[in-house]
């Protein structure tokens, strides 16, 4: 088994808010990231595929077709959005990197049948980052 | 669904490898540069990973300003511009970064109970790098 991870980056502009609960509460649990006209990120994205080496080409995955799919179903969405606006999945959940990193994945995971999607990882920022394997 | 959360700290701190059960050229031999009895020091990059279910109401793992805050005064009050050799949790084995991974693991296993601790990540210098999972497994 071998492991290929191709990096992408996008920006984009976010806030968090749970209208179930109240603006003091909102307040309370996140802070500065509560404020509803939104702040930005340059997000880095990892994407790792796993699967063999194809004994003919030496691939684990064509590169380019991980790129296009990168490209085609993710960053053409997110990049230069308002999240919380632009982008279907965050109607109705919070765009933390963590429920980010979720979408990403769901969003990769049926396109790519010729090798297994085994990490995203998203960075909000070079301190913190976001993994999700797939786990339920 | 599961995810897992990294923290990225920063820290500098001073140490001394040296193992008193050997001889001065024991000593030396094995731990190098690193034995000068004065001491020497590195910016170390600490990552902590906590891991859990997404919670419906927040997005989150786990909130930031908790682990920051509980990082913030039992590690890098602690840890930060010291010596490592003084702290208690090196009176009795050698400041490596090996040990140094397994004590701030022990630390926040202890301490922080608003997520799970899933491991925790040193870089001592750009070219080396260690992890300690305790427990968990590695995710393959």
């Amino acid at each position: 088994m071998v492991y290929l991870t191709r990096k992408a980056e996008f920006s984009a502009s976010h806030y968090y808010d749970n209208p179930k609960l109240t603006a003091e509460e909102n307040r309370r649990i996140f802070g500065k990231c509560n404020n509803p006209n939104g702040h930005g990120h340059n997000y880095t994205l990892e994407v790792t595929v796993k699967g063999e080496v194809d004994p003919r080409s030496g691939f684990v995955l064509d590169l380019r077709q991980l790129k296009e799919t990168m490209n085609r179903e993710v960053l053409e969405a997110l990049d230069h959005r308002f999240l919380n606006k632009e982008v279907p999945e965050f109607s109705a959940k919070i765009p933390t990197t963590e429920n980010l990193a979720i979408a990403i994945w769901q969003r990769l995971a049926p396109k790519l049948q010729a090798a297994q999607l085994h990490r995203v990882r998203v960075y909000e920022t070079p301190d913190l980052f976001v993994d999700f394997y797939g786990e339920a | 669904m599961k995810a897992y959360l990294t923290r990225r700290y920063m820290f500098s701190a001073s140490h001394r490898l040296h193992n008193d059960v050997m001889s001065e050229s024991e000593n030396a031999a094995i731990y190098g540069k690193c034995n000068n009895p004065y001491g020497h020091g590195h910016n170390y990059a600490l990552e902590v990973t906590v891991s859990g279910q997404v919670d419906d109401s927040t997005g989150m793992v786990c909130n930031l300003t908790d682990l920051d805050g509980f990082v913030q005064s039992e590690i890098l009050e602690r840890f930060d511009l010291q010596n490592l050799n003084m702290l208690s949790e090196f009176a009795e084995s050698v400041p490596t970064t090996e040990n140094l991974c397994i004590a701030i693991y022990d630390i926040l296993q202890r301490g922080f109970r608003k997520a799970h601790l899933q491991k925790v990540r040193f870089e001592e210098t750009m070219m080396n790098s260690f992890e300690y999972w305790g427990e968990n497994r590695a995710i393959e």
